[in-house]
């Protein structure tokens, strides 16, 4: 049994924060000048009564509607968020329900960022073959909105909020290829929110300054930005040089190449080290931000539109981030 | 390495501020353009010049030019 890629739609939510609202709200900040580096003029906030869990719902209806697919066929749910509505259940079972999907479906909640969408398109593949499930409805969705201070500008600037919707399938239009997958835990506290949970659970505890002027508290989204473009700049190229190893292919046989849109600096300095002509490279977040593990469906979704793939071409997707956490497969379209 | 060649692609990082004065001991940091972004840049820019892996760690124990100069000769191979 084969895994292939079916559906893919996406959810923003409708409240925008764009350049100039960023700029009235810190005047001495250049925001026009570090968001024209980073690529990134607008993006999507949930609002304060729309979760992680909603948007997902969200996604899933639109991948129904667009892509004529009917809850009573999913047999699979994989949710990844890091924005959960409760310590307990599992969102997923509540999406369960809230989209009518069959009480014989299995469903589960993953916690990966950036990283996740891969991660899930390995489960859902490890399903399929396994013969398990065989139409698995793998959503992403997260509100960091929701967990970054009002007065930090730097992150307020990258992240927008995004869910997405994917349907794994044993026929669709792409087979999902072989993986390479990676972790390193000594980043953890490079992009981490402290308390809250259970460790720490204080969570409105002194609010300082980091390094860079951005005021947190260990209750807030913290991202060591410049720690974590070092560590991508060192491993994303040695992943997709092994991921394509792993597939026997070359670069040159790439089509595109669709990696977590962290940020359009940090994308280019990695094409250029990988030396990847500009035309493969797709980057797609002007108009959305960095939208964690939304961010490679988002591209997906604009890239199959906006440059369809020939048949049998291949395209990489590769995530990298939070935890550390790191993985990339090929998919090979029919 | 060459400190002079060094401090002028430091010194590419800023937009904004005049770095014509800048010498191994000035203070990078000390100024009102320094954010994370230039911190990034100056990450990126070691890497694509040197093939050093500057971390946040190294940035932040840094003051000056020098102190920065001499964790990238120490971790480079050439």
């Amino acid at each position: 049994m084969q895994a292939f890629i079916k559906a893919v739609s996406y959810y923003l939510p409708q409240k925008e924060l764009n350049n100039s609202e960023l700029s009235a709200l810190f005047p001495e900040w250049g925001v026009e000048k570090i968001a024209g580096k980073i690529g990134i003029d607008t993006r999507h906030i949930a609002a304060e009564n729309e979760f992680a869990s909603d948007m997902a719902i969200a996604a899933a209806k639109k991948l129904f509607k667009e892509h004529d697919t009917a809850p009573t066929d999913i047999d699979f749910i994989l949710y990844c968020t890091q924005s959960p509505d409760y310590f307990l259940p599992s969102a997923a079972c509540i999406i369960q329900d809230k989209l009518n999907i069959p009480v014989k479906a299995g469903a589960l909640d993953f916690n990966l960022g950036c990283s996740g969408y891969v991660y899930g398109l390995g489960l859902a593949k490890g399903l399929i073959v396994a013969g398990i499930a065989k139409n698995i409805l793998l959503l992403t969705a997260d509100t960091y909105s929701k967990f970054i201070n009002a007065k930090d500008k730097g992150n307020r600037t990258i992240f927008g909020d995004a869910a997405s919707a994917t349907l794994i399938s044993t026929d669709g239009f792409a087979y999902i290829g072989e993986f390479e997958l990676g972790t390193d835990g000594k980043g953890a506290d490079k992009l981490i929110v402290k308390n809250g949970a259970l460790r720490n659970p204080e969570k409105n505890v002194d609010v300082k300054k980091d390094a860079y002027g951005n005021e947190q508290s260990p209750g807030d989204l913290h991202m060591d930005g410049p720690e974590i473009f070092a560590f991508t700049s060192q491993e994303v190229p040695v992943l997709i040089d092994s991921t394509l190893i792993k597939n026997h292919l070359k670069k040159a046989d790439v089509g595109q190449f669709i990696l977590h849109q962290a940020n359009k600096y940090m994308l280019e300095h990695l094409r250029k080290k990988m030396d990847i002509p500009v035309e493969s490279f797709y980057i797609h977040m002007a108009n959305v931000g960095n939208t964690v593990s939304s961010s490679i469906p988002i591209a997906l979704y604009e890239a199959i539109t906006e440059k369809p793939a020939a048949s049998n071409e291949k395209w990489l997707l590769a995530g990298f981030g939070v935890g550390y956490s790191w993985g990339a497969t090929i998919i090979s379209f029919n | 390495m060459d400190i002079e060649k060094f401090i002028s692609e430091l010194a590419d990082q800023y937009d904004d501020i005049d770095t014509s004065g800048f010498t191994s001991e000035t203070l990078f940091k000390e100024n009102e353009e320094w954010s994370s972004m230039t911190a990034l840049s100056i990450i990126a820019m070691v890497d694509d010049s040197y093939s050093v892996r500057l971390t946040g760690d190294d940035i932040r124990k840094s003051q000056t030019i020098q102190d920065i100069y001499n964790i990238v000769f120490s971790k480079s191979t050439v």
